[in-house]
């Protein structure tokens, strides 16, 4: 399996929540489809979707982007929007500002960043408030 | 226990999938917060919810979940069901609460 420089780009929009999941679905077919391990898989999964829900939430839209290389599978999450003031709040599980209709349909538990925190080997995440917010993060083949 | 025992045990309907009826489940996972099933369910389980919103199914979708089971009479919006077709997810309902539900099948399982 040749894995170096393997990339996808994948448009998110805000607020469009019929369509909300795609994202993390194409992620997880075409991770599949490179016979990547399907825990690793499931994992990658997880997180790409908390990560799309929190953009089509929370934010004006952006981009998912994969990249699969040879140390690490890495998922980039791209936003513009209003983006996070307080990063350490916002990690606390429980901690959502998520208006109550979205709650209504089960979002903005709170309890998506901790969900990524713990499928993630590795995560970055840079906010500016008004402007957007890029959240890395980094998959390792070996657990 | 498959997913034709479940529909029986739950006097479900099967909304769809019909043709995967005779596929076993393992385990049951209930919560409306699509995080928490994100976060907690396994591959297999059975996913007990009144949350009805298309949404689901990607959720089920990425977890490899067995069947969603809609309780307590909510029926699934019309996308819900359109892209449960289309994705290949085993979607049922029951006019039994959850915790009717939920008490079937754990006696089911012993």
């Amino acid at each position: 399996m040749d894995r170096a420089g393997m990339s996808l780009e994948i448009p998110v929009e805000g607020n469009n929540f019929s369509a909300a999941g795609e994202a993390a679905s194409r992620v997880k077919k075409t991770l599949l489809r490179l016979g990547i391990d399907s825990q690793l898989v499931r994992r990658v999964a997880i997180a790409t979707y908390e990560a799309e829900m929190n953009m089509v939430i929370h934010s004006d839209g952006g981009k998912i982007i994969l990249q699969v290389d040879e140390e690490e599978i890495k998922v980039q999450a791209v936003d513009q929007g209003r983006g996070i003031s307080d990063l350490e709040l916002a990690m606390k599980e429980g901690y959502s500002t998520a208006p109550d209709e979205v709650r209504e349909m089960g979002f903005g538990a709170g309890m998506g960043l901790p969900n990524i925190k713990k499928c993630a080997d590795r995560l970055e995440i840079k906010s500016v408030v008004n402007e957007g917010t890029t959240v890395v993060m980094g998959f390792k083949y070996q657990p | 226990m498959t997913l034709k025992e479940l529909v029986d045990c739950i006097e479900g309907v099967v909304v769809n999938g019909q043709e995967r009826l005779e596929e076993k489940f393992d385990g049951v996972f209930i919560s409306d917060l699509l995080s928490d099933v994100m976060g907690h369910a396994h591959e297999g389980n059975v996913w007990l919810t009144i949350q009805t919103h298309n949404n689901v199914v990607a959720v089920a979708l990425l977890l490899n979940l067995a069947a969603i089971v809609f309780t307590a009479g909510n029926a699934p919006d019309a996308a819900t069901i359109e892209k449960g077709k289309e994705e290949g997810v085993v979607l049922l309902a029951t006019k039994l609460s959850t915790f009717e539900a939920a008490g079937r099948i754990y006696q089911k399982l012993q």
